[in-house]
């Protein structure tokens, strides 16, 4: 959005900071979005500087510490603050490693799906016609099916993996991103100022990317904040079902899986690979409702 | 209503069709050959894989062979297990009524909490019922549903040992399928504890599956009666000095519940993507456990059967949740 206004950077710049304050106005009115956005920055910096933070190796099998229970509790060891799990791994430094996993399918996941659904929902909205219909139908095919089910088919199409995984789950979560852009450019391309830039002697992709697109943004930024929690949720029960990330990977939805079978006998290899998705998905979503209560105008009055 | 209803069907031609085409074109994407894909034998001569071949019909140009898959499947064809070497449709038959039960049941426990839920928090806006519900609406919201059904059975089943761990029923009680309700039939079958069992079996995994539904239905309802109780026309009958509960029951309630029948209708999908998790977790013999397992055991024609089967499924419930809300709003029928 910055690079159409740099002719008139000075102007350009206060509207820009004017605008994000204002956006912060409103998103700061919802305290469980900033909540949301701290709890995700912590998990970013976690990710970021997992090497260091980390107390193991998050492969690394201690032979005399199996299934140690967490440092609190009765037989607990100190240097495993989460215990470790069936092969002597230490819980915490897997968890901290996993992070990494985790935000990685969900940027990858969302870039992906929100670049190709943008493409294809400005060709449909900007062209109509039978190219519209076309890619409609197409998308309406993709949401008929569960995204579970047909992510999981895919990934037996593409083998088993944790980037197989990420394209199926972009492939699955695009069509929404598609439909929202295509309804926002058929909303758009009415307007006078539409008008005005055609007139003026503007490309088609001029007025796809530039006139119209950034016009758009607002409700695909709430979708990429719901689909960055949909894909870290689906990517790990891919993992979950043995489909996803492949052992000894230390993501979390891999873990639980590795996890199962000691349910009963060691509670805490499967709590907290699960509270780790749940408070990462949990703030990502705290911060999509405050984006969506920041950007939607017609919420904005309540 | 009538044309309506017509070009409703009519729009769903190209999408079944779209998805005919896309459990037709799985099997051709696979890596590796179809026809021993298909076929499930190893270690084959050059004539049997021809003879294979032609029986399949992959030596045909590939319109036909799609032409000849459509051809079967209105005759109710959908291919052979691998594994059970009975027809996909019979087997899905078999597995179905449990995996309709357990959505049933989950279905039923989202809406019967979830409605009231959102209500009395969009009425109670701002109070701690409002801010708790909403916030544990979230949390559910945000659940990875495969590791809260093992935290319950964690709880439930281990530590309290209240409820059995998977299945649908004890492995004491025998009786013949009636209805495939294991409820159900345990009622008819009139045998002492059956019933018990069954419903004991059936509590876990249904919290589990209601829990995504459950909260996207309370967060719906919430936003839907707070957009109706700003109309105008509520304020005129509060206006006119009706009683909260007169306005509320009879003036919003009965419109918001409209955008929130849709939402329960459109759970459909979420509930067979949890199905897969919820059946997995608990060892239920539904179609979404048996997917996992047809996809692990390389059972392509059962995972090309239930794909399309189930596709079609959501998208028939789809249309019939679109017509209900024709039904009920006549705006949208008329326009």
């Amino acid at each position: 959005m910055t690079s159409t206004t740099t002719e008139i950077e000075p102007v350009a710049a206060t509207g820009l900071r004017a605008q994000l304050s204002e956006f912060w106005h409103y998103f700061s009115v919802n305290k469980g979005a900033v909540i949301g956005l701290w709890v995700f920055v912590a998990l970013a910096l976690v990710a970021l500087f997992a090497p260091l933070i980390a107390p193991h190796d998050p492969i690394e099998q201690v032979r005399d510490a199996l299934l140690m229970p967490p440092a609190w509790a009765e037989k607990g060891d100190a240097r495993f603050l989460l215990g470790t799990d069936a092969v002597g791994r230490d819980i915490l430094s897997r968890l901290i490693f996993g992070a990494r996993y985790s935000l990685f399918i969900g940027c990858v996941v969302v870039v992906v799906a929100l670049s190709g659904g943008i493409l294809i929902g400005l060709v449909a909205g900007f062209f109509g016609g039978w190219v519209d219909t076309v890619i409609m139908r197409v998308m309406d095919v993709i949401l008929a099916f569960p995204s579970l089910l047909l992510a999981l088919v895919l990934v037996a199409i593409l083998g088993p993996g944790l980037t197989n995984a990420m394209i199926a789950i972009a492939l699955v979560l695009q069509p929404h991103f598609a439909r929202l852009t295509r309804a926002a450019v058929m909303a758009e391309l009415p307007r006078e100022y539409v008008m005005a830039s055609r007139v003026a002697g503007a490309g088609k992709m001029r007025l796809m990317f530039r006139t119209i697109l950034p016009n758009c943004l607002a409700p695909l930024i709430v979708q990429a904040t719901l689909s960055f929690s949909g894909a870290i949720l689906d990517a790990a029960a891919l993992g979950f079902l043995g489909m996803g990330a492949q052992r000894p990977t230390p993501e979390w939805g891999t873990m639980l899986a590795e996890a199962r079978e000691f349910i009963l006998a060691a509670w805490w290899v499967v709590t907290f690979p699960g509270l780790a998705i749940l408070i990462t998905v949990l703030a990502i979503n705290l911060m999509g409702d405050g984006l969506r209560d920041a950007l939607d105008p017609k919420l904005k009055r309540s | 209503m009538f044309r309506f209803v017509l070009g409703k069907l009519a729009y769903l031609v190209p999408t079944f069709i779209g998805i005919t085409i896309v459990a037709f074109g799985f099997v051709r994407v696979l890596p590796g050959d179809p026809v021993l894909l298909m076929a499930g034998e190893r270690g084959l001569t050059a004539e049997r894989h021809a003879e294979l071949s032609a029986q399949l019909g992959f030596d045909r140009p590939i319109w036909q062979q799609y032409l000849d898959f459509l051809g079967r499947l209105f005759q109710g064809d959908f291919g052979t297990s691998l594994v059970t070497k009975k027809p996909v449709l019979t087997e899905f038959f078999t597995l179905f009524p449990a995996t309709l039960e357990l959505s049933l049941c989950a279905i039923l426990v989202a809406t019967l909490v979830g409605l009231p839920l959102g209500i009395f928090a969009a009425i109670r806006r701002g109070s701690w019922f409002d801010q708790i519900s909403m916030s544990s609406a979230l949390v559910g919201y945000s659940m990875p549903i495969f590791w809260w059904g093992l935290l319950l059975i964690i709880f439930f089943s281990g530590v309290l040992g209240w409820t059995p761990v998977s299945g649908r029923i004890s492995l004491m009680f025998y009786f013949p399928t009636v209805t495939g309700f294991m409820t159900i039939d345990s009622l008819l079958s009139g045998q002492d504890g059956a019933f018990t069992s069954a419903l004991s079996h059936l509590i876990l995994p249904t919290i589990v599956l209601a829990t995504i539904p459950m909260a996207v239905i309370a967060r719906q309802a919430r936003s839907a009666m707070l957009e109706v109780l700003g109309e105008d026309y509520v304020r005129t009958a509060r206006a006119k000095g009706l009683s909260a509960w007169r306005v509320v029951g009879l003036h919003a309630l009965r419109n918001a519940l409209i955008p929130v029948i849709t939402t329960i209708g459109l759970q459909v999908g979420t509930l067979m993507g949890g199905a897969i998790l919820t059946e997995t977790i608990f060892s239920w013999p539904g179609i979404g456990k048996a997917m996992v397992d047809s996809i692990s055991r390389r059972d392509y024609p059962s995972v090309q059967g239930g794909l399309l089967i189930i596709a079609a499924l959501v998208m028939t419930v789809n249309l019939l949740v679109d017509l209900l809300y024709g039904l009920i709003n006549p705006r949208i029928r008329h326009r």
